[in-house]
């Protein structure tokens, strides 16, 4: 169908996606406000309603959206979804919401003794990065996915990525905290007199020390030390997590695992789709398609040259009726603005295809659907049901 | 006459902090209102610190250096100036001033030193960044021949800033400082940055769009701004379209109920004869615009509530290009921005 037509993107079916058994893990990204959590739901939704055991995993969605998932609970746990599928028909959602310190907390006990473990967690210096380090919550995002799939309890496990300001830090942030936990530089920090030996000291010398030196004092003694003893009580459940964090990037290779990378009809979002897309290219990570959210189709093929033509013959023949102290007609009136509706809309809809057009001709093999915008957010099952049935047409 | 779109408080502000929900158009407003505030042969910098280069795709200009440039004129002879800030480079330049590092700086970038100094505090990155923007604002240049008196370089600075969900951690310097040496040259220059910030000379704005979401976390943020102590400025209202349809039918359309008939006596007035299913399109694209104008006006008055100056900016149709930004300053200046 049209579909076929040349120089048009294939059409994304998600619904073929979400039913087929193989699909073990969807991964929803893009950058911020472009709609991703609200997508992860309704993709999750969408499949408990074809019959699978589904758990959507998402970061921090709006309060209505977390009500409407039943979500007032904050134990980071999956619980059941309320009123979400009737009684019997075979399909199951549950969801969650990622609670990044204790999913922290539980990755050092499960890796270390009680008495080492609660060593790290009366570390001052463990307390920021468990909470606001920049990557914590992606790593950890990552770390409860891999938990997730391990038990086989879901048969498809989706989940929505961190608002980081640009959509790939959610690659990169497992190994930016990673070289960060590895320890070397807090070591020549702390000490650099004695570590690195002697060729390392020779080539940086005096300025490492200098360096350290204005370090401390812009940082404080006793962070510095905090952040060392830290490391030091890590270092034996380093190699634990390394291999962690590892066997969950092999994951987001593994066959059952598919992206849908979200984005809005506007530059920047397509911009940072675009990048996405080419990383995930290079990393050899299964891409799905796009999700093109709120667009605005037209829905007739009345052109907008046309449409303004006639609205303006219909304004100028009422300004003749107020000349004449006449009634304008209702009729006309509505008619004039429902014509300068359908021009505005002809203009946004083909400023949309401009912007898409950008990323098609960068990257023609990419499936994408569209999803009409709504006129209201959606903050209730029956609208992620609406988004559902729009992600899938 | 002072116009209350802009008060007067506004106008004396010189640190212009623009923030707003992901996907608003802050980049864009930012960029406007730096232009806006440049007439009249004055001279602003806009400034971003997310690293994400936005005032240079936004002026369609190549990637900006860790330097101040020139990147638009105002039509009257003002200036703006664009600078990416990076946490990085704020540090290194410290280094350089107080500690007189020199050009061992650029090995301890390469051995990544610096980024992993500026992430062993997560503060230090908020407190070497909003540093940063504070010297631009306190800079000054020449000396007036007769006072002897040095002038602002910059009549005016716009912080392109974190969206809403960060910006008040990102400005409440002081919380940072509690993570960082209570002593040395960040320190006290920190104690500058929180007396800028808390003073009249600055404005926090808030960009919107009329939805939901958005106008929810504006309302937020307002509370959290308020709570923390910052001056909080206008409420930038973006992407507002003209409700097309008389009043009269409005109500009705939302249902579409007997939308139908009148339409085609209309269009055919028009000398329009479409067939069926196409004026059942335009129903169903007026039936949208009209739920949309009715859930417009419930946020709108929400936003009201909060009795905070409001500017409003059109929705561009054909997208935001350089062009653009000059129309929305043009229209900033219409609502009393100086």
């Amino acid at each position: 169908m049209a579909d076929q037509r040349p120089g048009r993107p294939r059409h994304l079916d998600l619904d073929e996606l979400l039913t087929d058994r193989a699909t073990k893990v969807l991964v929803c990204c893009g950058s911020g406000g472009v709609g991703k959590t609200t997508t992860a739901a309704s993709l999750a939704l969408r499949a408990a309603e074809h019959g699978r055991r589904v758990v959507v995993l998402t970061i921090d969605p709006a309060r209505r959206l977390a009500q409407s998932l039943g979500l007032e609970e904050l134990d980071n746990e999956p619980r059941t979804v309320p009123g979400a599928l009737p009684p019997g028909s075979g399909g199951e959602l549950q969801a969650m919401m990622l609670d990044m310190r204790r999913t922290f907390d539980e990755m050092v006990a499960g890796h270390t003794t009680p008495e080492r473990a609660q060593a790290i967690f009366d570390n001052p210096f463990y307390q920021t990065i468990s909470t606001s380090f920049s990557g914590t919550q992606e790593y950890m995002a990552m770390e409860k996915l891999g938990q997730l799939t391990a038990t086989g309890t879901w048969d498809l496990v989706v989940v929505d990525t961190p608002p980081s300001r640009s959509a790939l830090d959610f690659l990169d942030a497992p190994q930016r905290l990673s070289s960060f936990l590895d320890g070397r530089m807090i070591r020549l920090l702390s000490a650099p007199a004695r570590a690195g030996g002697n060729a390392f000291r020779k080539l940086v010398g005096s300025t490492f020390n200098l360096f350290a030196k204005a370090v401390s004092t812009i940082l404080g003694g006793q962070m510095l030390a905090d952040a060392s003893a830290f490391v030091q009580a890590f270092d034996t459940l380093f190699g634990g997590f390394q291999e962690r964090a590892n066997t969950t990037y092999q994951l987001l290779r593994a066959p059952g695992t598919a992206f849908v990378v979200v984005a809005a009809p506007e530059p920047d979002a397509l911009r940072e789709a675009s990048y996405f897309v080419e990383r995930l290219s290079a990393e050899k990570m299964p891409l799905a398609g796009l999700v093109l959210n709120r667009t605005h189709p037209v829905h007739a093929t009345l052109s907008g040259a046309r449409a303004r033509e006639g609205a303006e013959t219909l304004e100028a023949s009422r300004g003749d009726r107020v000349e004449l102290r006449s009634a304008p007609s209702p009729d006309d009136e509505l008619a004039a603005a429902v014509l300068r509706l359908h021009a505005d809309r002809v203009e946004t809809a083909e400023r949309e295809r401009r912007v898409l057009g950008r990323f098609t001709r960068a990257h023609p093999t990419v499936p994408i659907v569209d999803v009409p915008a709504m006129a209201t957010d959606v903050h209730d099952l029956e609208g992620l049901r609406e988004i559902g049935r729009r992600l899938a047409s | 006459m002072t116009d209350q779109r802009w008060p007067a408080a506004l106008a004396e502000a010189r640190l212009h902090v623009v923030s707003g929900k992901g996907g608003t158009g802050k980049t864009t407003l930012a960029a406007a209102l730096a232009l806006a505030l440049a007439a009249g042969g004055r001279r602003t910098l806009l400034v971003e610190v997310e690293g994400r280069q936005g005032i240079a795709q936004v002026f369609d200009t190549p990637p900006l250096p860790y330097a101040e440039q020139r990147i638009a004129v105002a039509p009257d002879g003002g200036e703006v100036r664009g600078l990416s800030v990076d946490a990085e480079a704020a540090l290194l330049e410290y280094l350089e001033m107080f500690y007189n590092l020199g050009l061992a700086g650029r090995t301890l970038r390469r051995m990544g030193a610096i980024e992993f100094a500026t992430t062993l505090a997560p503060g230090l990155r908020d407190v070497l960044l909003t540093g940063k923007v504070k010297e631009c604002v306190g800079r000054t240049v020449g000396e007036d021949r007769r006072g002897g008196r040095r002038v602002p370089l910059y009549d005016a600075v716009v912080l392109d800033a974190p969206p809403t969900g960060r910006v008040v951690k990102f400005l409440d310097v002081t919380k940072a400082m509690g993570s960082l040496a209570r002593t040395g040259p960040i320190h006290s220059q920190s104690e500058g940055v929180v007396e800028l910030l808390h003073s009249p000379q600055t404005a926090v704005h808030l960009v919107t769009q009329l939805e939901d979401l958005p106008v929810q976390e504006t309302l937020d943020t307002v509370d959290e701004i308020r709570e923390a102590g910052l001056p909080m400025g206008a409420v930038l209202v973006n992407r507002v379209r003209p409700s097309r349809l008389p009043a009269t039918a409005l109500t009705g359309a939302a249902t579409g109920a007997g939308l139908g008939a009148g339409l085609r006596s209309g269009l055919e007035a028009a000398g329009l004869f479409l067939k069926d299913d196409e004026v059942d399109g335009l129903v169903s694209e007026t039936v949208e615009h009209a739920e949309r104008v009715q859930v417009e006006a419930a946020v709108r008055s929400r936003l009201d509530a909060a009795g905070l100056p409001q500017l409003e900016l059109p929705e561009l149709t054909e997208g935001v290009d350089l062009g653009g930004i000059y129309e929305l300053a043009e229209l900033l200046r219409e609502q009393g921005v100086r």
